[in-house]
């Protein structure tokens, strides 16, 4: 019997012949830790009375999640990860660099085959470069750079083939919100997700990562994809490090497969308050809207930041409506900033933060008032995830939060087919 | 010590984020002062009913979503001696035994608050006495026996300098 992408990263770091359901040790290529969980992670590491990294070059802490910080706690946390940085010589990208998710492949940290533990759940999102990286906790992670080690059970892997051209005004968003409302924020606990088809094949790696990054909302331990030319030339384009690509065997044991056409997909929106409550956009339109955040791990790329641009332009943002713009990271930011996005969402009348995770975790940047609705390009909404218990989040892609920031209510971004 | 179950009113999927609020845990760092605020956003009043030694009871895949260690340790801190639920997401699972907290597998459906409960993790039974019910624990795994008898990942790691579970 063959193997799954899983079972053959973790052999090749745990140096054993490894099937789901074993149990093994296995060597991390890259580890970090993001504003909310590195506190626990320098109380960890130190309670473990190691002096040392166990590689000054495989550990950063990102500032991201409440950055610049909004108040003296946040900044304690902060002031304690600069301190730690600087007694292990470690690095570290402070605030106005952007979100973890994006600064990890995007600076070169990681590359195809690699091993990687995040102290961030959405960790998974580098699998779109065919990296086994998952989320861990705090003390997890101390342990791992301490030793740069871990252990694993290796997942069973779910298949999941994606076939069909995206309609006009359908993205990987909507293509991976429909995968979440089928399988269901518990049905692939525990397991590694595999993704083909042509619609993934014909997508952007920005698009892919889209992808990856919410296969922890099915509960999925990694959401990973092959790596064709597409992939290789990107880790090629960020990364000096050498890519060591895997594939599946074909004769790999999946414990299920799933198949979605996406050739007629409306594009997707998750209601309040769970991710896997999705419904299609027509159904919801008239949903008036307060706010609209562009931005995240999930969906605050450069070409994200396009498709909106693309719908906004020349056209002021609803006059009941706050349109918050966070670009995902420094590069990003410039990149947008030098193809006139910038200008655009800010004569649309749009609210440009810097890189960050903006108002996504509910600390900063545009908490909610009670009874308040936003749409928004992130990965979650639970309740109070905004900051606020008594507040509404719908989740979708960047055209339909740009198309309903227009509109003042949840709208379709094919009534602006002609601009797409 | 006598150990009485704790119900949410909501059942599956209770995530990370309502066990303690983003807008707490990345300014507090004390555990006592976290613990104060569990499940604030679904249930105000919760927080204030738990009682050192409660076992916390719920459905499927408790500790969803997010990676927040202050959720198992804000349980832990409130006092609660373990959770039983029907299941459990994957980081949550980890976090909670690295910490050394408890984590039981079993048909919660017939268990209600206030019930008392005991628990014999050696004979794989969770007993209902207010119901007369017993129910069958999932084994706990190998690993999770080995770094609960430690105190945690911490101490196993300076016990062993590593991991050891053979």
């Amino acid at each position: 019997m063959g193997k799954t992408i899983a079972e053959k990263i973790l052999s090749d770091h745990s140096g054993q012949d490894l099937r789901a359901g074993d149990i093994a040790v296995c060597d991390v290529d890259f580890c970090f830790g993001q504003d909310g969980t590195s506190s626990i992670i320098i109380d960890s590491f130190k309670k473990l009375g190691v002096k040392q990294a166990f590689d000054k070059s495989k550990f950063y802490m990102i500032i991201d999640h409440s950055a610049p910080s909004p108040n003296i706690g946040v900044s304690t946390i902060h002031k304690k990860m600069r301190d730690f940085a600087k007694l292990l010589d470690v690095g570290m990208y402070d605030i106005g660099c952007g979100v973890c998710h994006q600064l990890v492949p995007q600076k070169g940290h990681v590359t195809c085959g690699d091993l990687v533990l995040g102290a961030d759940s959405h960790t998974c999102t580098y699998g779109a470069i065919n990296v086994f990286s998952t989320g861990v906790g705090s003390t997890d992670l101390a342990i791992t750079l301490a030793s740069g080690k871990n252990w694993f059970r290796v997942p069973e892997t779910i298949k999941v083939i994606v076939t069909g051209k995206l309609p006009k005004g359908v993205y990987s968003k909507d293509v991976i919100l429909c995968i979440i409302k089928d399988i269901g924020s518990n049905g692939a606990t525990y397991k590694a997700v595999e993704f083909y088809g042509d619609t993934i094949s014909a997508m952007s790696v920005d698009a892919r990562f889209t992808i990856s990054n919410m296969a922890v909302e099915i509960g999925a331990k990694i959401g990973i994809m092959e790596a064709d030319a597409k992939v290789l030339k990107w880790v090629a384009e960020h990364s000096t490090k050498e890519p060591n690509p895997v594939k599946a065997d074909l004769n790999a044991r999946y414990v299920a497969v799933k198949k979605y056409d996406v050739s007629k997909l409306s594009p997707q929106v998750a209601k309040p308050h769970a991710v896997d409550n999705v419904s299609n956009v027509e159904e919801l339109s008239g949903v008036k809207i307060d706010q609209a955040f562009l931005g995240t791990c999930t969906n605050g790329r450069l070409e994200d930041l396009e498709i909106a641009a693309t719908i906004l332009k020349g056209k002021p943002v609803h006059p009941d409506v706050r349109f918050v713009i966070a670009p995902a990271s420094k590069e990003i930011f410039l990149q947008a900033s030098k193809k006139g996005l910038v200008e655009t969402f800010v004569k649309s009348g749009c609210s440009v933060l810097g890189p960050g995770c903006g108002p996504c975790v509910g600390t900063h940047n545009g908490v909610l008032a009670d009874g308040e609705v936003a749409i928004s390009t992130a990965n979650r909404n639970f309740k109070g995830r905004m900051g606020n218990p008594n507040s509404f989040i719908y989740l979708a892609s960047p055209a339909t939060v740009a198309a309903s920031a227009l509109a003042g209510r949840i709208a379709d971004p094919r009534e602006f087919k002609k601009r797409l | 010590m006598k150990h009485f179950a704790r119900r949410l009113k909501a059942q599956d999927n209770i995530n990370t984020d309502y066990v303690i609020s983003g807008r707490y845990k990345f300014k507090i760092q004390d555990p006592d002062e976290l613990a104060k605020h569990i499940f604030e956003d679904i249930d105000p009043a919760f927080a204030a009913r738990v009682q050192k030694g409660d076992v916390l009871v719920a459905g499927e895949n408790f500790g969803c979503g997010s990676s927040r260690e202050q959720a198992p340790q804000s349980l832990k801190q409130a006092g609660f001696f373990a959770i039983a639920a029907k299941s459990f997401a994957r980081i949550f699972y980890r976090n909670a035994f690295n910490i050394g907290l408890l984590l039981v597998e079993c048909d919660t459906s017939f268990i209600d608050d206030g019930d008392e409960l005991e628990l014999d993790i050696g004979k794989g039974k969770l007993k209902d006495r207010s119901k007369g019910l017993v129910l069958d624990i999932k084994p706990v795994p190998m690993v999770m026996k080995k770094l609960l008898e430690d105190g945690g990942v911490v101490e196993h790691f300076k016990k062993h300098g590593g991991f050891k579970f053979e």
